[in-house]
């Protein structure tokens, strides 16, 4: 109520201040939702820091758009509850929820000019005409748009058009910001620049946001933190850095990143592989889809930075192909056993790899994350 | 990248069409073209002839003229507004929130087609309540049933070209309540397919015969056909001044249509399809 009062004041000079918040938090206590005899959410409980960029990341189908679509208050949780600064907002309509959301398609008004579509938000909350077509103007200038803020949505590219979306959304002052896919109708090189134009504009603003994906470079590059999805739960959240270094999970393990699976036999607190014998990771999370169970017999998990190699004659592996990645080659690998693995060296020392190669590949003795063993794909 | 697409033509990008296509066309379009105009022209200046330019000025003087004409304008008039406010706000619900349900609205829309007019008629005079009978508003009734088929599917294309769920989310999460968005940002989008509505209504209830002969109201077209028992020529003129003037207002229709939309992307407009334009390639 208060912050209204205060807009209103300011939309009377025409000035529009920048209210500074002291930014929104945001919290989602055991959602659940199903549709059908699919089960969507399955008690999702998430918190967002004020200011912080939350990305959810997840195959299609783990829940994470309901998640964010109940968030805007397109769809209702069947339990649970949606805390914004400490509020129940879960039967407050999304018109005032004051939330700011860029979708995956095209959501621009056709009817309506770049300038018209990011003053409308303005207009809603009853800024007089002067000072919404100043603050529109500002706001497409913030994207890089200003001189087309005459254009209609069809004369823009898609880039362009997500740009005056993000324009539109911002333009409100959003308690939150909800971030559907944004980029992912977009080319390879608009969705780079955007993506980094999204990620500043967030950070100067510090408005909270809820970003859902399913690219996990998207994912890992934005985001402050980053909740992995599956069946409705959350698996693991965490800063970029650790979900990659230290994945609770093997499904985290092996959606985000490169990921070997190389057979191995638990024995106790270690696990015998590629000849050796390392030691086991607790990893303290743990899969319900997947229990390790009372089977010894394992995959042991490794990056394709974690594995080291040398040139040896009758060594336990053979390259079967390299790719040049830049300061690094992967090289693939296939091993005793008709395992299949892939292996990062600098690319200086990937020069003496050609295929054919006879290698010797072993793993240094620090501790690894197991899973069930799964049938060895031919 | 020009080597590659070079070869594969046929499997290349949705861009534009190959140039080579086109060249062919001209010759036959101007076939077709003639063929068509030869079809429709030949009656219509035979018509002419026959009723003579003389005819034209007594039309109007003759008796029952204006009546029936009326009629038939406020029966237009009439049609149209329930038309669109029963097709309207049940197309953009359907859209909106039982997508589900529109292949089983698009069939039972089209029933007015399949089901003969006759069958329709004695069947509601059957049952009709007397006062009903007595007004010519009941054909009002019928006819809004006989513009199903055409305003649906145009307002159907126009709410298919917009991406509905998006722009109402859009304007809801942008403070908008409903009222306002369906105002400010549902219709303004909509208006061409709307108008295309309001025209295959309006030319549907100038040119009704059947329904109105039956129920014995004697509308713009049973004038013309009684009119013809005394007077041929007159008649014919009628119904080539009827002709002239729906033509005149569907050539309207598609000239505002088509500039309006120029204007704001909406691509080119027919009576049955608002095509939107394809958004243009990054670049």
């Amino acid at each position: 109520m208060t912050t209204n009062t205060a807009r209103n004041a300011a939309a009377a000079d025409g000035t529009w201040q920048t209210a500074r918040r002291g930014g929104t938090s945001v919290l989602l206590q055991d959602l659940s939702r199903t549709f059908g005899a699919t089960r969507a959410l399955d008690g999702l409980s998430l918190e967002i820091a004020p200011g912080e960029l939350v990305a959810l990341l997840g195959p299609s189908g783990c829940g994470k758009t309901t998640a964010l679509r109940i968030v805007a208050g397109f769809e209702s949780a069947d339990a649970g509850s949606v805390i914004v600064d400490g509020k129940d907002i879960s039967s407050v309509p999304p018109a005032r929820r004051d939330m700011g959301m860029v979708f995956q398609s095209y959501s621009l008004f056709p009817n309506m000019s770049a300038l018209d579509n990011v003053a409308f938000g303005l207009r809603m909350r009853k800024l007089g005409a002067a000072a919404r077509r100043k603050r529109a103007t500002e706001q497409l200038d913030l994207v890089g748009l200003a001189e087309q803020a005459k254009q209609y949505p069809h004369q823009l590219s898609g880039g362009q058009q997500q740009r005056v979306a993000l324009a539109r959304a911002l333009a409100i002052e959003p308690r939150v910001l909800l971030l559907d896919e944004p980029l992912s109708a977009l080319d390879a090189k608009v969705r780079l620049q955007l993506r980094e134009q999204i990620r500043t504009l967030q950070q100067r603003l510090g408005t909270t946001t809820m970003f859902v994906t399913h690219d996990q470079e998207e994912a890992l590059s934005m985001a402050d933190r980053v909740g992995v999805m599956r069946q409705g739960r959350l698996e693991q959240i965490a800063a970029p850095d650790k979900l990659y270094d230290d994945p609770v999970t093997a499904f985290v393990a092996e959606f985000v990143g490169v990921m070997n699976r190389i057979p191995g036999e638990r024995q106790g607190g270690t696990v015998a592989v590629l000849g050796g014998n390392v030691p086991v990771r607790d990893p303290g999370g743990q899969s319900p889809a997947e229990p390790l169970g009372d089977d010894n017999a394992v995959d042991v998990l490794v990056r394709p930075e974690g594995l080291t190699m040398q040139v040896a004659e009758n060594g336990n592996g053979i390259v079967t192909t390299r790719t040049f990645l830049g300061s690094v080659t992967r090289v693939g690998v296939r091993l005793d056993g008709d395992v299949a693995v892939q292996i990062d060296k600098p690319s200086s020392e990937a020069a003496a790899l050609g295929p054919g190669t006879s290698v010797s590949v072993s793993l240094p003795a620090q501790p690894v994350l197991i899973a069930p063993r799964r049938n060895p794909v031919t | 990248m020009a080597a590659i697409t070079g070869t594969t033509e046929a499997t290349g990008t949705r861009g534009p069409r190959p140039s080579r296509k086109r060249v062919s066309l001209p010759v036959w379009r101007w076939v077709i073209l003639l063929v068509a105009a030869v079809y429709f022209l030949i009656p219509l200046f035979a018509a002419l002839r026959f009723a003579g330019i003389g005819a034209f000025r007594s039309v109007i003087s003759e008796p029952g003229f204006t009546s029936s004409l009326g009629l038939s304008v406020r029966l237009a008039v009439v049609t149209t507004v329930i038309t669109i406010a029963l097709m309207l706000p049940t197309a953009v619900y359907v859209h909106l929130r039982l997508p589900r349900l529109r292949r089983l609205l698009e069939g039972i829309t089209i029933l007015p087609i399949v089901i003969p007019p006759v069958v329709l008629i004695v069947g509601v005079l059957q049952i009709a309540p007397g006062f009903l009978k007595s007004t010519p508003y009941l054909l009002a009734l019928e006819y809004v049933i006989l513009a199903m088929p055409f305003a649906y599917r145009a307002i159907d294309a126009g709410l298919r070209a917009l991406d509905l769920k998006t722009v109402v989310e859009a304007s809801n999460s942008l403070g908008a309540g409903w009222t306002t968005t369906l105002f400010r940002v549902v219709l303004p989008n909509l208006n061409t397919a709307l108008l295309s509505a309001i025209v295959l209504t309006v030319a549907l209830v100038l040119g009704e015969f059947t329904m109105a002969s039956l129920a014995l109201f004697e509308t713009f077209p049973v004038w013309i056909v009684v009119n013809d028992q005394t007077s041929g020529q007159v008649s014919v003129a009628a119904s080539l001044l009827a002709l002239f003037v729906t033509w005149l207002f569907l050539l309207a229709i598609t000239v505002i249509g088509t500039r309006r939309a120029r204007r704001t992307g909406g691509g080119e407009v027919t009576l049955f399809t608002v095509a939107r334009q394809q958004t243009r390639g990054e670049s």
